[in-house]
């Protein structure tokens, strides 16, 4: 899961009105019910491709996509694609009054470069939004489109630096994470709706300053909504997707707070068959420590699960992947190496 | 050691503290001034910051649709193709029972604002913005008239929002405007993705309009800024020349003690160090005096200062006076830096002085010759540096070039050219006495023409802005009398009662003037346009000052327009140049007319042709000529039949004594500075009579003993200042009428767009003449004085001992 | 007599003790005396009393016939204009005149400038060359030279002399001294001359001596 995203769209609202994020806390989530917005419920089940698309009475959502890369040289690269949706009030309006307010992230990331991108738009009036029959996701001219299923999307994104456009297809089943898609984030209950399409191969061009590159890997895309906070005490998160050499994946994560560590995930087996982790049967343990634009971060890391027979080490492909958007964050591509090798996405947040 | 030398070096100052006393008011007076200005300079700019700030237009190239506005659709067509752009609805409209300013933008696309950063503190703010209901974020004294206001969105007080202005959601907006899915322009944000499809490809029937190299308010109110720059830097380097004068005195008068302190043993280094720290800490006191003073000045000034930006430049700014640390820091700084300045000399002859020789007095004379031919070229040269600016550099900084370079070069021509008066003065007197007066006259002028030169420029400058100010107001008074060309002006409360009080009106009064008004954008400006019907009175007293034939002919029959005189200089719009109203609505310029005071451009034309272009022009005001009737019972009759109120009713004269009263108000400050300048100028003389006292005696001693009384010696001292005060104040008034000159015909063009007709006003410089030997007079009083009542012992002194 | 000093005290303001008690003495017309004395004895203070540049406490001082205890500001401006002429250690020149004009300043303020005698005087003290220099470009033996030249120019009855050679060197102090004296006595003018050295004070015709208040 990507609670961290929770914590972007509050701070989208907040650095619009220049406030402080962390001084602010959770205080402004407190009483979500208040305010008319819908909680995520146990057992209540997914439906496609209506659950594709937007919900608008739930605070946040996003759509979230990151792929390892490679070029025709053997060069690895990362891109990542994300559509945050983030409601003031629930429902939604037509033109400017529409509660809806639309963020997009971009990065394409090597060994030596990493560049990104911000977009902000307001729903109601067309410059960002989602729909389904045919899927389509978009703000300015970034897009994701495609079928129905999510199995075939074409994904563009620019920025001043960087471009891409690629082509996804899935290779396997969406995956419903948590309890049939219903994902509790912490000991007291607060819990999103959550499920993902880990299985993508690409394929496409990436432009960078140097040039076009064709590139063919693998992504993973998330699909998240809620309208919970964290709990009071979590101060931020490490958030690991890693795709094995011999087909299985995991979704892991270990979020850190006052009162302790609390970490999770899923196992995905190579046929899609998930398995949620017990909480705590994630060790993750940092190894070395690095300053990205200002902020020290951990690149390195020991994960160990031994439920799976787990213990690698996770390497950053490049340390300086800082997210330099008005909520700022590390997010970037990793190497696996260890008893099991293999590629995926680090996500850290909460490293002032 | 050190201890008893800083006790020694105290001491002096215990023993004059009349000296001590100048000083620092010197300092402080200097500083005063200077902060002063910069404090309502700084509030000023702050100001406009906010202005533009808030409009975001400052730096950033806009999108705009000629003639109409840009439909959202297009808007959201443009980012779907990727361009960063943000929109902005921007309009009047009454909330309550207030006109005011509606800006309307996209918070989430806009760079970055103070305003809505005040918000900070309330993580509720933005989404009450944009979605629930609401928020108007208004500067304090209008966000406290519409907070009673029923059916408005929240309002919120914010003094970042400039005054008469609502910041608001553009959702918001919109709606109060009755305007929904218009966008008014589209700010072109300056991070772009790459790759993009050039704008004139995607949209070319948009007009791609330049970024504007800092804000129109801050081009137009550069030169009023600059203008109190210069005037605060004039008090700064005149009461400076009383700070020179002051420690000069002190070092002399400290002559001995230093020689007998370095014969004790203690290092010159040390000395000089000491003596630097008692200036430094000289310094710090007479500023800190000074920023309260300048502070206090400041508030005094600044609402007059607001009142003059508004009214001339329409540049808002609120009347508030904010402490700056900047500004505190910058205030000391130049205290210490002037005093360092002033006082180095001193301590430089000081730290060089040889233990054992006397000085040599008349040396110092010498030195001053010398220098005054020097002195000379320079002053020749900054003149010609002046001129030549103005020719090579265009626009208000080569005008204020010229300025600085006649100032600056007329203030170092000034002890050569007295000097030279003086020499050949010299052999027109008779008499032994007379003789010796101007003998002593020409020694003396090195001491007092540091005071002297502050006395030109501050008779210069009185004499300059003076006559332009009345130049001005004698234009304006009579333009006004054209102008005006109505008995009686009344706004009626809606178009209903307009038409209403027109037919009314219609059989009793001998005719009646709609003046409607629309805003189009002319020339990439906001510029009103009024629309006139055909009378008598316009065709005969309309202020024109440049027509073609039948012009009103043409203009009443909708095939030409008058602009104003603001509008043809900054657009080139003289007649035979046609002029763009609209899209599809071009006329040719039949001529232009003077339109003093109003900061925007303006255009008329004739009621149908306005009609014809523009939506809902209101039809509320009239002029009225009232032909046989009393316009006083006309007043009361219209008042009463129509229950209107008293605001809504104004006569001619009334409107006439409102516009010179806002005229006059905004002059308020050129006064004050000038006549405190003129003030500190003669306290300079004071100052560098009393430092030249102790210089004075063995000069005024030989003739003493030769047989003239003390009182006639008092006597003498006082003729000698004002006859010096005379001969400035003579060689200040062709510089002064320079001045006028080009404050006139170079700067007023550049800076308000208009040239006025210079008069001259002898009175006044007769005025001036006195007030500047009455200054002079009251300066030397005191020496004078003190000689009168000198023992005669103390006069022998000066026989009997060697210094 | 053309100068009478009777018993005359005088105490400076602030001062403990008296500097002059009851000074007495007489100088003729045409006569030259040399006051001499300790240093800070009080002889400039006499000698000032007696050209009416300050004021005593008793006794009486007449010159010409003219008491001086009666006179007010003006009048003795007046006396020191017309009657009397001052030849001081320094300082007694006007600096911002020139030669010639310091020259003829006492006898234009006199009202009684004779040019052919000022440019005998000129001739004679050896100025000719330097009149259109000023007071400071001269040495401290050509400045004394012009202000003797002033003060005669000006035909005083009573020349009063403050140790006029006090600051220059030995030879030049002799020239000075030698051409004054002979000038004086050329023009039949009274001297009353201070003096600390009794080589110069053995040249007047009368030498008295200033010691604690009284002349001996
Ligand atoms: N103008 C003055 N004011 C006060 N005291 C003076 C003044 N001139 C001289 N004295 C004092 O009077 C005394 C006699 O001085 P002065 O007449 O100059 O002596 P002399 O000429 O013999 O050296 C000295 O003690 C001196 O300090
Ligand atoms: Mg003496």
């Amino acid at each position: 899961m990507r609670v961290r995203l929770l914590l972007a769209l509050l701070s989208l609202v907040s650095t619009l009105i220049a406030a402080p994020l962390r001084a602010q806390g959770y205080a402004g989530l407190g009483s979500t019910a208040a305010q008319g917005f819908a909680t995520p419920e146990r057992g209540v089940p997914l439906v496609f491709p209506r659950d594709h698309g937007p919900h608008p009475d739930y605070r946040i959502e996003w759509w979230y996509l990151t792929a390892n890369l490679t070029g025709p040289d053997g060069t690895p690269y990362g891109i990542q694609w994300t559509l945050f949706r983030s409601a003031l009030a629930p429902g939604e309006a037509r033109g400017w009054q529409s509660p809806q307010i639309w963020m997009g992230h971009a990065a394409a990331t090597s060994a030596t470069d990493h560049h990104f991108a911000e977009r902000l738009a307001r729903g109601g009036i067309g410059t960002a939004g989602v729909k389904t029959a045919p899927f389509e996701a978009w703000i300015d001219d970034w897009r994701m489109a495609g079928d129905d299923g999510l199995s075939n999307l074409t994904l563009t994104a620019r920025g001043a630096e960087f471009a891409y456009d690629l082509r996804l297809s899935a290779l396997g089943p969406i995956v419903l994470q948590g309890d049939r898609g219903y994902s509790v984030k912490s000991a007291d209950g607060q819990a999103s709706y959550y499920y993902s399409q880990p299985h993508y191969r690409i394929e496409g061009t990436l432009t960078l300053p140097s040039g076009p590159v064709t590139v063919t890997g693998q992504g993973w895309l998330d699909r998240e909504w809620s309208s919970q906070p964290l709990a009071a005490d979590q101060s931020g998160w490490d958030w690991f997707s890693l795709s094995f050499d011999d087909g299985a994946r995991l979704m892991g994560f270990r979020l850190r707070g006052t009162r302790g560590d609390f970490t999770s995930g899923t196992w995905i087996a190579a046929d899609g068959t998930a398995t949620p982790l017990s909480p705590g049967a994630l060790r993750a343990e940092p190894l070395e420590w690095r300053t990205a634009s200002g902020h020290r971060v951990p690149v390195r890391w020991r994960l160990t699960l031994a439920d799976h027979d787990l213990d690698v080490t996770i390497a950053a492909l490049n340390p300086s992947a800082w997210m330099g958007t008005r909520f700022s964050y590390w997010e970037g591509p990793v190497t696996v190496s260890g008893n099991r090798n293999g590629r995926g996405y680090l996500e850290m947040t909460g490293y002032d | 050691m050190r201890r008893a030398a800083l006790q020694a070096l105290w001491s002096h100052w215990r023993r004059h503290p009349l000296q001590l006393a100048t000083l620092l008011a010197g300092l402080a007076l200097a500083t005063a001034l200077w902060s002063a200005v910069q404090a309502i300079n700084a509030e000023a700019r702050a100001s406009y910051a906010r202005a533009t700030a808030q409009l975001g237009v400052a730096a950033l190239d806009r999108l705009e649709a000629p003639g109409g506005p840009v439909p959202l659709a297009r808007y959201v067509a443009l980012r779907r193709a990727g361009w960063q752009l943000s929109p902005i609805l921007e309009g009047r409209a009454t909330l309550g029972d207030q006109r005011l300013r509606i800006v309307g933008l996209d918070p989430l696309s806009h760079p970055p604002m103070p305003a809505v950063q005040t918000l900070a503190s309330d993580p509720e703010a933005l989404p009450q913005m944009i979605a629930q209901g609401g928020l108007m974020l208004a500067p304090p004294d209008l966000a406290a008239a519409l907070r009673d206001t029923p059916g408005l969105p929240m309002v919120r007080a914010s003094a970042e929002v400039p005054p008469g202005m609502v910041l608001t959601d553009i959702g918001v907006a919109e709606r109060l405007l009755h305007r929904e899915g218009q966008i008014d322009r589209l700010l072109i944000l300056p991070d772009q993705p790459m790759g993009l499809q050039p704008l004139d490809r995607l949209a070319p029937d948009l007009h791609r309009l330049p970024g504007r190299e800092g804000a129109d308010t801050a081009r137009l109110t550069d030169s009023f800024h600059l203008n109190l720059t210069a005037f605060g830097l004039l008090s700064f380097a005149v009461g400076l020349f009383i700070v020179h004068g002051t420690v000069g005195l002190a070092f002399e008068q400290r002559r001995a003690m230093i020689r007998t302190l370095r014969a004790l043993g203690l290092p010159m280094r040390s000395l000089t160090a000491l003596m630097l720290a008692e200036l430094v800490a000289l310094a710090l006191i007479g500023g800190g005096i000074g920023l309260v003073l300048g502070y206090l000045v400041a508030a005094a000034l600044l609402p007059d200062v607001a009142a003059t930006l508004r009214g001339l430049y329409g540049a808002p700014v609120a009347g508030g006076l904010s402490l700056r640390p900047v500004w505190v820091l910058g205030g000391l700084g130049m205290a210490i830096a002037g005093t360092l300045a002033t006082g180095a000399g001193s301590l430089w002859r000081g730290a060089h002085m040889p233990i054992l020789a006397a000085p040599g007095l008349q040396a110092w004379a010498e030195r001053a010759h010398r220098a005054a031919r020097l002195q000379a070229l320079a002053g020749v040269g900054l003149i010609a540096a002046g001129l030549l600016a103005l020719w090579l550099i265009p626009g208000l900084i080569g005008g204020f070039a010229l300025l600085a370079g006649l100032m600056l070069g007329a203030a170092l021509l000034l002890p050569p050219v007295l000097g030279l008066i003086l020499t050949l003065g010299r052999r027109l007197v008779g008499g032994v006495v007379g003789e010796w007066l101007w003998a002593d006259m020409r020694a003396q002028l090195p001491g007092i023409s540091l005071a002297l030169m502050a006395l030109l420029l501050a008779l210069a400058t009185n004499i300059g802005v003076g006559t332009m100010v009345k130049s001005f107001r004698l234009t304006f008074v009579g333009w006004l009398d054209q102008r005006l060309v109505a008995d009686l002006y009344v706004t009626a409360r809606d178009d209903a009662q307009g038409a209403e009080i027109a037919r009314w009106l219609a059989p009793r009064v001998a005719a009646v003037l709609p003046l409607r008004e629309a805003e189009f954008q002319i020339a990439g400006a906001p510029a009103e346009v009024y629309g006139v019907v055909d009378d008598v009175s316009y065709r005969d007293h309309w202020p024109l000052i440049r027509h073609s034939a039948a012009g009103w002919d043409r203009v009443l029959t909708g095939q030409a327009a008058f602009v104003n005189e603001q509008l043809a200089r900054r657009a080139g719009l003289w007649p035979g140049a046609e002029v763009r109203i609209a899209p599809g609505w071009a006329l040719p310029v039949a001529g232009v007319y003077s339109d003093y005071g109003n900061p925007s451009g303006q255009v008329i034309v004739s009621i149908p042709a306005l009609l014809a272009h523009a939506r809902a022009v209101p039809n509320r005001r009239f002029g009225i000529r009232a032909g046989a009737l009393p316009v006083a019972d006309l007043m009361r009759d219209l008042q009463t039949q129509f229950d209107l109120p008293a605001a809504a009713l104004i006569d001619n004269a009334g409107l006439k004594a409102r516009s010179l009263a806002v005229f006059d108000k905004t002059f308020v400050v050129t006064g004050a500075l000038n006549l405190l300048t003129l003030g500190v100028a003669g306290f300079a003389i004071l100052t560098s009579l009393l430092t030249l006292w102790s210089l004075r005696l063995p000069q005024i001693a030989p003739v003493w003993a030769l047989g003239l009384t003390r009182a006639d010696l008092a006597r003498l001292e006082i003729g000698r200042s004002l006859a010096l005060a005379l001969l400035t104040a003579l060689l200040a008034l062709p510089l002064g009428l320079a001045l006028a000159w080009v404050l006139l015909k170079v700067i007023n063009v550049q800076a308000f767009g208009w040239e006025l007709p210079m008069s001259l006003f002898p009175l006044d410089w007769l005025r001036l003449l006195a007030l500047a030997l009455l200054a002079a007079g009251l300066a030397a009083a005191l020496p004078a004085r003190r000689l009168y009542r000198l023992p005669p012992s103390d006069l022998l002194k000066v026989f009997a001992n060697a210094r | 007599m053309l100068l009478e000093i009777d018993t005359v005290t005088k105490t400076y303001p602030g001062a403990a003790r008296p500097v002059l008690r009851g000074v007495s003495l007489g100088l003729a017309a045409g006569e030259t005396l040399a006051l001499t004395g300790e240093s800070g004895s009080g002889k400039s203070t006499l000698l000032h009393l007696a050209s009416a540049l300050d004021s005593f406490d008793s006794g009486e001082i007449r010159l010409e016939g003219t008491a001086l205890s009666g006179l007010d500001d003006t009048g003795r401006a007046r006396l020191r204009r017309e009657r009397v002429a001052l030849v001081f250690q320094q300082f007694n020149l006007i600096p911002s005149l020139s030669v010639a004009q310091n020259l003829a300043f006492h006898a234009r303020l006199a009202g009684r400038l004779d040019r052919d005698w000022l440019a005998e005087l000129t001739e004679r003290l050896g100025l000719a060359e330097l009149t259109a220099r000023y007071p400071e470009q001269l040495s401290g033996g050509q400045q004394q030279r012009v202000a003797i030249g002033r003060a005669l120019a000006a035909r005083p009855a009573l020349l009063l002399a403050d140790e006029p050679t006090g600051n220059l060197d030995e030879t030049a102090s002799a020239a000075v001294m030698d051409l004054m004296l002979d000038l004086v006595r050329a023009s039949g003018t009274a001297l009353f001359l201070v003096t600390h050295s009794q080589a110069v004070a053995a040249r007047a015709d009368r030498h008295l001596h200033l010691a604690a208040g009284r002349v001996a």
